[in-house]
């Protein structure tokens, strides 16, 4: 379970999260949705420490970590925390420099340092998870981008991570491609993998969302079911947005 | 008749003296060009890493470095460690100070080429490497330095090529290296233009061949941006 609490974030003098309260459940997928600007982005990265916060609490599985304003957190403990999170990025990412195969062991092999043998096997079957098993020996630029990104996410799920963070994953994809990494990433959230998923598919959040959240101006104005989101909500802003992705 | 013999003596001196100066080019060059090139490349890693520390004494210590050995002459700093050292009793024989008077300068220079090639990976490169659990140090070896070596490669190249040649001053503090061979021959032999011209020739040789050399390492390490 994740537990957000009072969570501010500061660039400079700009305010971008103005205190997230947020519970995720366990095997639960949750979808955040908002306009550009609104803050998002930024509270998916506070959650693997990408980015510090600048006040409040993050509790996750066995970490829990209190920001306070101009106080770092030791290296270590970031470190520690991190490894209980995964994360796919809007670009990919993908180490240019190593293979589809080595881009999933790389952290079983460095980080994890497990046996190289062992590695392989479990790279390979999550390569096959992913659909890629034919793709293992390619370097990305010999990669179509929605194979990229799903390499991007057998790279995540390598680490058996608590939780998969999704950065707008399909945003920087064509529109042919966008099914193939939503249909992977609807598997792993039926399977019960704890996800975060910042999102404009509204289709994808529609069908694979436990819970919805709305954020704007840096504060969630909203969370619910999809249903209660999509087609009950009371709240201005969210018809407001929702409106104007319809249109 | 008197052509004949002239050409006779050139040929000579060319036979007589391309051996000992592709010796001492064997002996000296190359071994003080690929010693001071590989402490350098340290120095310089060590220097662009400092750079982009975020510490502040780091970074002003190595930019002042940078500054005073890029800002004077090759020449003065070689001549500063072998005859002006010895005043205040560090005495260092010739090879040992080309060395270290070379390894500082190819430091220097390349610390830019370096720290310039790590900054042009892109963040996404270190908060990928971050994502999946790394540490600064890991994300560095494994995921940012490989990239950046290929970018910095051809810059590096240049500077390993100027080094080779550049090595022809440590003839001025008594390196017995190939131009000093040249030197001692032509003092003998009064020929300037002849030896001169073979020297020039045989670091044109060894140019070459690194820049083939050079060649090959591009074409490995760019093996995996050709899709």
């Amino acid at each position: 379970m994740i537990e957000i609490k009072n969570l501010h974030k500061q660039f400079g003098q700009t305010e971008v999260l103005k205190g997230i309260d947020l519970k995720i459940e366990e095997g639960n997928t949750v979808c955040i949705i908002g306009p550009s600007g609104s803050g998002k982005t930024t509270l998916l990265r506070c959650l693997n420490l990408l980015e510090t916060p600048t006040k409040g609490t993050i509790k996750l599985g066995k970490f829990s970590l209190d920001f306070q304003d101009k106080k770092s957190v030791p290296k270590d403990k970031v470190i520690k925390f991190r490894q209980q999170t995964g994360m796919v990025f809007q670009g990919y990412n993908l180490f240019p420099h190593m293979t589809a195969l080595e881009n999933v062991m790389e952290g079983l092999v460095y980080v994890r340092k497990q046996d190289k043998e062992a590695s392989r096997t479990k790279a390979l079957q999550l390569l096959e998870k992913v659909g890629l098993s034919d793709r293992a020996n390619h370097y990305p630029s010999q990669l179509s981008g929605g194979q990229q990104q799903r390499v991007g996410i057998a790279r995540a799920m390598a680490m058996e991570p608590e939780v998969l963070l999704f950065d707008e994953p399909t945003s920087a994809l064509d529109p042919e491609l966008v099914g193939e990494v939503l249909k992977v990433m609807k598997e792993l959230a039926k399977e019960g993998m704890t996800m975060v998923v910042v999102t404009h598919e509204m289709n994808f959040a529609r069908e694979a969302a436990d819970k919805v959240v709305f954020i704007d101006k840096g504060v969630i104005v909203e969370e619910g079911t999809p249903q209660q989101i999509f087609e009950h909500t009371g709240h201005e802003r969210t018809l407001q947005f929702l409106n104007k992705l319809c249109s | 008749m008197f052509a004949d013999e002239r050409m006779d003596r050139i040929v000579d001196i060319i036979v007589n003296s391309f051996f000992p100066m592709l010796k001492a080019g064997v002996a000296f060059t190359v071994p003080l060009t690929l010693v001071s090139f590989f402490l350098g490349l340290l120095l310089a890693l060590l220097t662009a890493l400092a750079r982009i520390s975020g510490i502040k004494l780091l970074d002003a210590i190595a930019r002042f470095y940078v500054w005073v050995v890029r800002g004077t002459p090759l020449l003065v700093q070689l001549f500063i460690i072998f005859y002006g050292l010895p005043s205040i009793g560090i005495t260092i024989s010739p090879l040992p100070a080309a060395i270290i008077g070379f390894t500082i300068s190819v430091g220097a220079y390349n610390s830019e080429i370096i720290r310039a090639a790590i900054l042009s990976i892109s963040k996404g490169q270190w908060e990928a490497a971050y994502s999946i659990g790394m540490s600064y140090p890991q994300a560095l070896k494994r995921i940012i330095l490989p990239q950046a070596t290929r970018v910095s490669v051809p810059p590096l190249a240049n500077s390993f090529i100027s080094l080779v040649k550049d090595t022809s001053l440590a003839a001025t503090i008594t390196v017995t290296e190939m131009f000093r061979v040249a030197q001692q021959i032509t003092a003998t032999t009064y020929e300037p233009l002849i030896l001169y011209c073979l020297a020039g020739f045989i670091y044109l040789i060894f140019s070459t061949v690194l820049s083939n050399a050079q060649g090959q390492m591009e074409k490995r390490l760019d093996r995996y941006v050709t899709g």
